[in-house]
């Protein structure tokens, strides 16, 4: 259980996704405009995660491992991704409505968003080992889906408190816009610098 | 006719420039800057697959049908990938190891699909392949260019040789995430200022730079839906 907490811990504030490790830049740089865009976002974004893992993991550990077809990871999990991005929306379209109006707009752009298929290939080539079984590894690369979508969400949300702030202030004309968003990311990022090492001094 | 294709070429290097002007493909280009040499090995990685999806998907446009156009360019783009992740492999560890999980991720790349959806559907396999190497070329020089700043100034070394001054002096946080961060925003800064605002059409991100919105068609794009409400 330590180790689980540890995993999600980690996952969340010492390797962001976003402001650590850089993966899934243009939603937090795109979507984080406003509050309700980017908490909409991060959870369709930490409910694909959940989802891509639970099947792209089983498929590397029983049809690709098995048969020598390591090689293909990249085209298959690609192509699993955005097949199940589709039929999640196809089906939360006719079932849930409601939720579909909420997190449909997002899923789209979900498809390209690497941090996704990033979850995806770096839970593979941390968590599957040949000895180690099906079982153990799977419950970890779940719950580093879950903190790798966790530490999205809080940036993201983070992120677009600090940039309405931004956007109404004066700044040179040539930072306008970009640059400037850019420049906070930076100040962000330095504050999540500051949890390194969190993990080890309170779990041990 | 020839100066056309001069243009082609050019276009990616300078006017267009997918990182610095389009701002396509953030994520690689922040993550493996961190040297010199990372940056020469993904921009060549990228120019790579965007050659030979780009000729590839001009080659297939009549045949590949519209609405299954997308999964056809991912697989395409995809198999190239796989392609330069077994070269790499084979041939250059050290760069393996640096790149990492950023190799594999160029299949998401928003550069690649942008092209194959902006340019490669419409024009014919030469003009693709130039507007390739343009656009290759140009997010190699921007790679390059932002990972000589961070190199020389984070870890005092350029192309791993040690520079006298810098390396006893170094500014370690420019080689972390948050010198990326900030060293990309001055950059388009600068450009910004240098081109009196010209060359940055693009200020923010909008549906027209998005290669999701041909997934999407624009129709799913809360911006674009908002404009309507409005």
């Amino acid at each position: 259980m330590k180790e689980l907490i540890a995993i999600v811990m980690a996952a969340v504030l010492v390797n962001n996704y976003v402001l650590a490790q850089f993966l899934g830049i243009c939603p937090f740089l795109g979507v984080s405009k406003k509050l309700d865009q980017a908490a909409g976002m991060s959870v369709a974004v930490i409910f694909v995660m959940l989802l891509a893992t639970a099947v792209t993991y089983p498929i590397q550990y029983f049809v690709l491992n098995p048969n020598g077809l390591g090689y293909l990871q990249t085209i298959v999990f690609i192509l699993v991704i955005a097949a199940l991005v589709q039929l999640v929306e196809i089906i939360l379209k006719k079932y849930i409505p409601a939720l579909h109006a909420s997190l449909g707009v997002y899923l789209p752009l979900i498809t390209t968003n690497c941090a996704v298929l990033g979850v995806c290939i770096s839970n593979v080539d941390n968590y599957l080992t040949a000895t180690g079984g099906f079982g153990g590894g799977f419950v970890q690369a779940m719950f580093n889906s879950l903190g790798s979508g966790l530490g999205f969400l809080l940036a993201m949300v983070l992120f677009s408190g600090v940039r309405s702030r931004v956007d109404k202030c004066k700044c040179p004309e040539c930072f306008k816009g970009m640059p400037i968003t850019l420049i906070s990311a930076a100040i962000v990022s330095v504050s999540f610098m500051g949890f390194a090492g969190i993990v080890e001094n309170l779990l041990g | 006719m020839k100066n056309n294709k001069l243009n082609i070429l050019t276009n990616g290097i300078i006017k267009e420039n997918p990182i610095l002007v389009l701002i396509l493909g953030t994520c690689p280009f922040l993550a493996v800057t961190t040297q010199a040499s990372n940056a020469i090995g993904m921009g060549a990685a990228v120019t790579f697959v965007l050659l030979c999806s780009n000729v590839m998907i001009s080659l297939l446009r009549k045949v590949i049908s519209d609405k299954v156009r997308i999964p056809c360019y991912i697989v395409v783009i995809a198999s190239f990938v796989t392609l330069v992740q077994m070269i790499v492999k084979a041939y250059f560890k050290s760069l393996d190891d640096a790149l990492g999980l950023y190799l594999p991720l160029i299949v998401v790349n928003c550069i690649i699909l942008g092209r194959a959806e902006m340019f490669a559907n419409k024009n014919g396999a030469l003009d693709s392949a130039l507007d390739a190497i343009g656009m290759g070329v140009g997010y190699t020089l921007a790679m390059l260019a932002m990972a000589s700043i961070r190199e020389i100034f984070g870890a005092g070394t350029w192309f791993g040789i040690a520079l006298p001054v810098l390396s006893e002096n170094n500014i370690s946080i420019m080689t972390m995430a948050p010198g990326g961060f900030a060293i990309f925003g001055i950059l388009i800064a600068i450009i910004n200022k240098a081109s009196n605002g010209k060359a940055i059409k693009k200020k923010d991100f909008s549906c027209e730079g998005c290669p999701s919105a041909a997934a999407c068609n624009g129709q799913n794009c809360a911006e674009k839906r908002e404009a309507a409400a409005k």
